[in-house]
């Protein structure tokens, strides 16, 4: 079979063997969680608890009236300590309720379950997906219910469901395809119904064949929903890629999937969609991938909401040697942390810990040799040499000319690049700063 | 405000922009490997023409080197030459030269290759010319005779024997000016006059192989210099494969114009490149004064490199153009 796949990428170790083949773990109950008010792309929520309450596990304890927000709930049961600013992955602070653990996690009288598929109707199934906090699972945390709602005199035809999970390291989704199958299938039947779709296409990298078999398995006999294998190669998971991929679609140069009719969806997020129907629980927990050289026992933890980092790391045994980077996400377009006292928040899909050895490449930088390689890998067809030049020059006008704003940070030109150039950083400072001006100038 | 905020202060770990690892290949592992891969056409060089060549080799390598390590000194820039690229600007003008110069000729050669063809702009990365190419041609117009005493190579095949009383020169030379054309085999092996590494095709094409495999170079460049003079030279009803086994341009097309530096980054850029060179060098090679045209096409090419980035960037992804 011709595997699908789009132009341009690049082929990275997977680095996916120390965790693809061992079940995921329910995670010890942390003694505190600290839950950000903020984990989602959208409107910050306000706290709807105070200090010295108690609360259930799916209780609802921040929510905001603005249009693009997601509640948080409760990940655990017990008495809210504090609500306040606490550091978030990337260095953020953010006003978090942090709640002591009284170690009964009693459930929410919220949590029941809200019906069937086929008996809710899809304004019913996007609230209940609103109400239970879900956001984009895959890294980018974008809340579900708003994308399944389409923008005025736009539709959608089709359902991509993303299972590629294409960042070295990364296992969480794998793990749920095999652990999960048909949860994912009920969810993705909730997402079709809610987005008013026929058909679902579900994208598995072609490395993952244990996956796609038990997805196909899963959806046999359910009409409108087919299994695609894609080509392994980064960056297939990514949304514009993935679409072309599977649909032979191009999102046009700055707009969304459903200016093709489209809408994209993670394979955990599916998942997550299922337990809101059939059980009434909101998001409060995830799959995180625990990883690296310098983990002594790296594996998939399902982890409650809030819990720090740094107790996901000595659950799976500590360090083995000091890690020379701590990242939240994937190698190569996670987040490096500077502290292992950050919570997993929703968009949390992994914790690695690199050696020296693993990340030294960076520490030298050569001039470019101009060998064309970050031209051949870009998935948007860019030019990144040009790009990063005219940004390291400040000339920020021609790099916009470049096309900057089109760029995905994929992290794939800085990965091939043999001179070590900090491209993507670079083409970063570019777009912030064109973004900036254009700010200015409205 | 809560108590947190001080774990900011932890300073144990990196915290560094995405992506968070590299690539194994780096700059000074593919300039290692380009000279690998002219290994094999340095030795046929030196096979087929002794030892002087060999000596050739090693003054253009270590003059080049010299001449990069002693302008850094000079300008108090940071001593490179372990990225190799001076060594392999050093041995591609070496295995582009007659094995007949006398020892300086090299020297200078290499002194011009590093000290203005590629210091005078900036140093690695910023030379528009290809550096070896344009010392070749410094030494081509200043020496124009010792740059063109040919000899046959020391293994005599039984063809070139009625040819002995012949003034030796090189297979385009002697159809260009006596109508002689050189058997296939001969020019394909290499048993033929002509610079140290250029005249040996397997040489070549071994060492092109092993850079295609390692990834450092695609057929772009290539394949559309090589086709284009075959079916140029077809078009001129001139033999194609005559004019693709001959002279430089087997080296030419798999070293000189797949730099990096000096030729375009962009795919259409490439092919547009390497259908140039082709163009050129058989209008060179059938109308020019001189019998052979590679070295000055890629020159010609190199010059239109910044254009041909400019007009032929990629249609990015999503992009919509529109209709007239
Ligand atoms: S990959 Fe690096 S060295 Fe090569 S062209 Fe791009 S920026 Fe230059
Ligand atoms: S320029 Fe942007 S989109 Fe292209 S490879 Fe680099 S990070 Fe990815």
């Amino acid at each position: 079979m011709n595997l699908r796949s789009f132009l341009g990428g690049t082929h990275v170790p997977h680095s996916k063997e120390a965790t693809a083949a061992k079940p995921i773990r329910e995670a010890r109950l942390p003694a505190k969680v600290t839950i950000p008010l903020h984990q989602h792309t959208g409107a910050p929520c306000e706290p709807l608890v105070k200090v010295g309450d108690h609360v259930l596990v799916g209780q609802k304890i921040g929510d905001s009236p603005a249009k693009l927000t997601a509640p948080v709930h409760a990940s655990v049961s017990g008495k809210v300590a504090a609500i306040g600013y606490y550091l978030q992955s990337g260095g953020r602070l953010v006003n978090s309720i942090v709640i002591e653990s009284d170690g009964e996690q009693q459930l929410s009288p919220d949590v029941r379950p809200r019906g069937t598929v086929e008996d809710l109707s899809s304004e019913d199934i996007v609230n209940i997906i609103r109400e239970a906090g879900i956001v984009g699972l895959g890294g980018a945390a974008f809340p579900t219910y708003f994308k399944l709602v389409p923008p005025p005199g736009k539709k959608f035809d089709t359902l991509v469901i993303n299972g590629s999970e294409c960042e070295p390291y990364l296992t969480a989704d794998h793990r749920i395809m095999l652990e999960r199958p048909d949860d994912i299938v009920y969810g993705i039947k909730a997402l079709m119904k809610a987005a008013r779709v026929g058909r679902a296409f579900v994208g598995i990298e072609d490395n993952k064949p244990d996956a796609i078999e038990a997805i196909r398995r899963a959806v046999s006999g359910v009409p409108g929903i087919e299994v695609v294998a894609l080509a392994t190669k980064y960056p297939q998971g990514a949304e514009k890629q993935l679409v072309k991929a599977i649909l032979g679609r191009e999102i046009p140069s700055g707009g969304l999937p459903v200016d093709v009719g489209v809408v994209v969806n993670n394979v955990g997020t599916a998942a997550a969609v299922a337990d809101a129907l059939k059980e009434g629980m909101p998001l409060v927990e995830r799959v995180v991938t625990v990883a690296g050289s310098c983990v002594r026992e790296p594996q998939n933890l399902r982890v409650r909401i809030g819990t720090s980092i740094g107790e996901l790391i000595e659950e799976c045994g500590g360090f083995v040697k000091e890690p020379a980077k701590v990242i939240i996400g994937g190698p190569m377009m996670g987040v490096a942390q500077f502290s292992l006292d950050v919570p997993v928040t929703k968009g949390t899909s992994g914790v690695l810990a690199l050696s020296r050895g693993e990340v030294e490449a960076e520490d030298v930088s050569m001039p470019c040799v101009r060998c064309g390689k970050c031209v051949e890998v870009c998935p948007m067809r860019l030019l990144p040499l040009f790009i990063s030049q005219r940004a390291e020059a400040g000339r920020f006008d021609e790099a916009e000319e470049y096309n900057a704003l089109d760029c995905i940070e994929c992290g794939s030109c800085s990965y091939i690049c043999p001179s070590r150039r900090p491209l993507v950083q670079a083409i970063r400072l570019a777009k912030s700063e064109i973004m900036a001006r254009r700010r200015k100038k409205q | 405000m809560a108590g947190n905020v001080d774990s900011m202060a932890d300073k144990r770990f990196i915290v560094s922009s995405s992506p968070h690892w590299r690539s194994p290949v780096a700059t000074p592992q593919i300039m290692r490997d380009v000279i690998i891969a002219l290994l094999p056409a340095s030795v046929m060089g030196i096979i087929f023409f002794k030892l002087h060549a060999l000596l050739i080799i090693l003054v253009s390598v270590i003059f080049a080197v010299l001449t990069e390590a002693v302008i850094q000194k000079a300008l108090h820039k940071p001593v490179t030459i372990n990225d190799y690229s001076a060594a392999v600007a050093g041995l591609l003008l070496a295995l582009v030269l007659p094995p007949t110069v006398p020892l300086w000729i090299p020297a200078i050669g290499s002194i011009v290759a590093i000290g203005i063809a590629k210091h005078v702009f900036g140093g690695l990365g910023q030379n528009p010319f290809n550096p070896a190419l344009i010392g070749r041609a410094v030494l081509l117009a200043s020496w124009p005779v010792l740059m063109t005493r040919w000899v046959w190579p020391v293994s005599q095949a039984p063809w070139m024997q009625g040819f002995d009383a012949l003034t030796t020169a090189t297979p385009l030379a002697l159809l260009k000016l006596s109508g002689i054309k050189t058997p296939y085999a001969a020019l394909f092996f290499g048993n033929v006059a002509g610079c140290i590494g250029e005249t040996s095709v397997p040489a070549i094409l071994l060492g092109a192989l092993y850079l295609i495999w390692r990834g450092h170079i695609t057929l772009r460049i290539p394949g559309y210099f090589i086709g284009t003079v075959a079916v140029l030279s077809a078009l001129f009803r001139q033999d194609p494969l005559f004019h693709v086994l001959a002279g430089g341009l087997m080296l030419g097309a798999f070293f000189m114009a797949t730099d990096y530096v000096s030729t375009p980054v962009t795919p259409r850029g490439q092919a547009l490149f390497g259908i140039g060179c082709g163009v050129l060098t058989v209008m060179i090679r059938l109308f020019g004064g001189y019998p052979e045209g590679v070295c000055y096409a890629i020159l010609i090419m190199d010059a239109a490199t910044a254009v041909l980035d400019k007009f032929t960037r990629p249609r990015r992804f999503g992009e919509v153009r529109r209709s007239a």
